[in-house]
């Protein structure tokens, strides 16, 4: 049996949460009233004209930036012509010939493999507005309507189209993951995929392994998580193979996920390829991008995921805890960064705060911004539990006591009395406590049973209420025995 | 000489002498307008309350001393496609009909800052597609100088209008000459500005990269106050000049002393009327007399310019046009889907001529054909660019008739669309250059109707524009007036 290797491209629209609309001064916002975010020129009203939204540029330019873009010289707009009730102008001021940003990567990881996937172009256009369907179900002669709200008319939308590097389902939620998180880190789009500020397309298609030549592609839509991408082009590729297998061929359609039913429908599918018309928009003059604006974005960027990951990694974090690090909350890398530069080890610290931290987060209920622990008292904590003076349990009840607004790891320490008694003199009386009161294991110890070590170091701690040293006290007893 | 004959500037001064007043003005115009208006059809829609109402207004602001510029308290016109706040604004098609714009232009908002007196909104070829003002969904205008003729197009309203004095001043809109010809037609003055000078906003754009908003006038020094009064920088317009502009007086009484004017070689021949010829020879050979070097300019480019003007003109109208759908505003035909509600609304709501645009600017578009025809052209457009740029190099304006025929009988060319676009073989290729040109009315041919001089300058050179301008006016000293049947009081 032939096998098949699957080629899939993604698509991505991010809708920018810019102040103000992509060509009007409208605002931007998630769950207005219909229609109320509204003006001559995102209603297309006769004689309306468009303004570039400069920080919708200087958005798109980071995000490309991000992707390790190309910046154009110009940003030339476009219009892209169809008619639509929700388009008011029945053009779509878009992006064809020059793309604001071309020619990126992105590398993803999966099951510690990273592929890297090329950025064919990001480019910038407008939103359309949004329609709802209404009908009387059940009814056969009900009057079926449609409801239009403009709101999200010309809404600044950055349309990214990745190359077609991707070759599994996986690799697809990987990237589609990695790509949100870069856009939500860059602060330049709420990114939430079910209010559709984020929003997914996959072309799809399959080859015979080891042949270069594309299959027929299929691109498939409505798919509102990470989960129903992946899922959608994992049900999408094994159809292909069963559709070529059993002697068929591939037919080039948009395809829709019925997330209840797991599977794709075909959508009606279009005779042809659709004519768009472009022309450049006379409306709008190019814009000239410029070094001194391109390297004035660039010095605003924050640290990117990948760029993070590297600097962790170079600190001394494996690289499972930099990238658990590296996804956590900000709050959490910033206490992370303070405790570093107060003397911290780095990888106590990663592994206190992405693992007891965390887990009192989720435990509390408490938001990661609030969290009430400075970097400065991390770094007390491990210092503590490194120098021995609390043990890595009673370090739990410290780390509880601190969250708590007990004070700092010493102080809380002391005041919960779960100070480890590391003073050789005061634990070699307990040892020799123990070993009076049990000559049979002395015995057994010189017999060669090395074990029994375990047993009498648990009746000191027993002894100390559990506050001695563990590996002192051990230390004693071996001493003790052998002499 | 009747009141309603006066220029801006005499009315003006009247006004500012005390000797009348907005309110009087505003009723000469009213009383000419109810006299004529059956006769022209220059206007869709007379605002009388309004206008007595800023009358009132600028009589009481200039006799407080505020003065708010040349047009002050002066009844003015506007075309009917650039948007009022509260008044219907249709650009003349069934589609817009009852369209009642929630929002002033930016040139309606200047006239209102200007103190203006809006008398109402004036009759076009159907979203300014025209040469006669025939194709106006709400039938013709007429010419003042011959009802039985049309007034040129396409704001052959607002030309109609000033030439009968039923306003002092007018704003029309130039896309290939349809502010330029009809005030050849009408014998008055009629002034394109540098592209960008004045903001489209609130226009209703037939082609967005060529049209123009300017003024239709009485005299060259009329139109220059109301260009001053609408031009200037607009954010809400992203081609709007943002630079210096320049001072469209400074040469009004310079004279042509020392320039060199080109004659525009291939705008004369088969097609261009005798007396029209000879008007405008005589013309040139006055402004020789008057100190003008004159030379003959061949700008080969001006042939082809009409075809190119015609691929992107409709191209850029088949997108323009797409909003008026039904959904929204204005006309609404039934369907069962929304794509039939929205074929049979525009195929209700678009006249002929509309649709003839639409579809060829559609074709141009089109995967296969873009390169051949609006790729092509936008060449031909970069080369009469070019023509010009050279030409500018060693003349400081050209010059050539506005039309090369005077008004032509209503009915004429009705039935031939190529005949009729070939009367704006003259000032196309200005749109498609985008540089300022006017005409001014020289005199009159062997039957009595106006001939217009064609005054061409390179982009932002509206004070030699004006200033030959002005000299063209006072050496044709054309003070003709047209007289109206009117209908008796």
């Amino acid at each position: 049996m032939t096998a098949y290797e699957p080629v899939i491209g993604i698509e991505v629209h991010v809708e920018l949460a810019t102040e103000s609309k992509m060509f009007c001064g409208c605002a931007v916002g998630f769950g207005a009233e219909p229609n109320t975010n509204i003006c001559p020129t995102c209603l297309g009203l006769p004689g309306a004209l468009p303004v570039t939204n400069r920080q919708a540029i200087e958005w798109i330019m980071a995000i490309g930036m991000a992707l390790n873009c190309e910046v154009s010289e110009r940003s030339v707009f476009h219009r892209k012509n169809y008619f639509y009730a929700d388009l008011p102008k029945n053009y779509q001021v878009s992006q064809y010939d020059i793309p604001v940003c071309h020619d990126g990567f992105l590398d993803v990881t999966v099951d510690g493999e990273t592929t890297r996937v090329g950025i064919e172009r990001a480019h910038m256009e407008e939103d359309t507005g949004k329609s709802t369907h209404v009908g009387e179900g059940g009814r056969i002669h009900s009057a079926e309507s449609t409801l239009l709200d403009f709101n999200r008319s010309g809404v600044p939308l950055v349309e990214i189209v990745s190359k077609p590097d991707i070759r599994s389902a996986a690799e697809s939620r990987a990237y589609a993951q990695e790509l949100r998180a870069l856009v939500a880190e860059l602060g330049v789009s709420d990114a939430r995929l079910e209010e559709g500020s984020i929003r997914f397309d996959a072309n799809v298609s399959i080859r015979p392994e080891g042949i270069e030549a594309f299959g027929t592609k299929v691109e498939i839509k409505n798919m509102n998580s990470f989960r129903s991408l992946e899922r959608a082009v994992d049900y999408e590729i094994k159809r292909q193979v069963e559709v070529v297998s059993d002697g068929g061929e591939v037919v080039q359609e948009t395809r829709h996920w019925d997330e209840e039913g797991d599977v794709t429908h075909s959508m009606r599918t279009k005779e042809g390829s659709s004519d768009y018309r472009y022309f450049t928009e006379p409306d709008l003059v190019p814009m000239v991008m410029g070094d001194v604006w391109v390297e004035e974005v660039r010095s605003t960027l924050p640290e990117l995921p990948a760029q993070r990951l590297e600097r962790y990694v170079e600190a001394g974090l494996d690289s499972d805890s930099a990238s658990v690090l590296s996804a956590a909350p900000a709050k959490l890398r910033g206490v992370f960064d303070e405790a570093a530069v107060a003397g911290a080890d780095p990888r106590a610290a990663a592994n206190w705060l992405t693992g007891e931290v965390t887990a009192w987060l989720r435990r509390t209920e408490t938001e990661a911004p609030d969290l009430p622990l400075a970097g400065a008292d991390l770094a007390e904590l491990v210092g503590i539990v490194a120098d021995g003076v609390v043990s890595a349990s009673a370090a739990k009840d410290v780390l509880d006591g601190m969250l708590s607004g007990e004070g700092g790891a010493r102080q809380v320490a002391e005041a919960r009395d779960l100070v480890q008694i590391s003073d050789t003199k005061a634990l070699e009386a307990a040892v020799d406590e123990v070993l009076a009161a049990n000559p049979d294991a002395i015995e057994t110890y010189q017999g060669g049973e090395q074990k029994v070590v375990g047993f009498l170091v648990g009746q000191v701690m027993r002894a100390t209420q559990g506050k001695a040293d563990p590996k002192l006290v051990n230390q004693l007893l071996r001493e003790k025995l052998s002499g | 000489m009747t009141v309603t004959d006066l220029t801006v500037v005499a009315a003006g001064e009247r006004l500012r002498s005390g000797s009348t007043t907005s309110t009087e003005l505003v009723e000469a115009v009213l009383d000419r307008a109810s006299r004529t208006e059956a006769q022209l059809h220059a206007f869709l829609n007379i605002d009388r309350d309004g206008a007595l109402e800023s009358a009132a207004q600028a009589d009481a602001e200039l006799a407080e001393g505020k003065d708010r510029g040349p047009l002050h308290g002066i009844p003015i016109a506007l075309k009917d496609n650039m948007c009022t706040r509260g008044l219907e604004t249709t650009a003349s098609s069934q589609i817009l009909a009852g369209y009642v714009p929630p929002y002033d232009a930016t040139v309606v908002t200047k006239m209102r800052d200007g103190g203006a007196v809006l008398i109402g909104k004036t009759n076009l070829d159907e979203f300014a597609m025209g040469s006669s003002t025939e194709n106006s969904a709400y039938g013709p205008s007429f010419n003042p100088w011959d009802i039985g003729r049309i007034p040129g197009g396409s704001s052959g309203g607002s030309a109609a209008a000033v030439a009968a004095g039923s306003a002092f001043t007018a704003l029309g809109s130039d896309t290939g000459g349809s502010i330029r010809q009809p005030a050849s037609l009408t014998g008055i003055v009629g002034m394109k500005p540098t592209y960008g000078t004045v903001s489209r906003y609130g226009l209703i754009a037939f082609a967005s990269s060529l049209d123009q908003i300017g003024p239709l006038s009485k005299s060259v020094e009329d139109a220059a106050a109301t260009l001053e009064t609408i031009w200037g920088h607009d954010p809400l317009d992203s081609t709007s000049f943002s630079g210096e502009y320049p001072d469209p007086r400074a040469a009004l009484s310079k004279g042509v002393e020392g320039l060199k004017i080109g004659v525009v070689k291939e705008l004369a021949g088969e097609g261009y009327e005798p007396d029209v010829e000879s008007a405008v020879a005589e013309m040139v050979e006055q402004l020789h007399s008057a100190g003008a070097e004159i030379v003959e300019v061949s700008l080969p480019t001006f042939d082809i310019a009409m075809s190119a003007y015609y691929l992107i003109a409709p191209a850029e109208a088949s997108a323009n046009l797409a909003r008026f759908d039904g959904i929204r505003y204005g006309h609404r035909a039934d369907g069962s889907t929304t794509e039939e509600l929205m074929a049979r609304t525009r195929a209700e709501g678009f006249g002929p001529e509309v649709v003839r645009r639409v579809l060829l600017g559609t074709y141009a578009l089109s995967a296969g054909y873009y390169d051949a025809f609006y790729g092509q052209a936008q060449k031909v457009r970069a080369a009469v660019q070019e023509d010009l740029e050279r030409a500018y190099q060693s003349v400081d304006v050209l010059v050539s008739p506005t039309s090369p025929t005077v008004a032509f009988k209503a009915g004429d060319r009705v039935d031939e669309p190529l005949s009729m676009y070939l009367a704006d073989i003259c000032t196309i290729p200005m749109n498609l250059a985008g540089d300022p040109a006017i005409s001014v009315p020289i005199g009159l041919d062997g039957q009595g109707l106006p001939i217009g001089f064609h005054v061409m300058a390179p982009a932002l050179g509206e004070e030699v524009l004006f200033g030959v301008a002005a000299e063209v006016e006072r050496l044709a000293g054309f003070d003709a007036r047209p007289e109206i049947p009117v209908v008796a009081e």
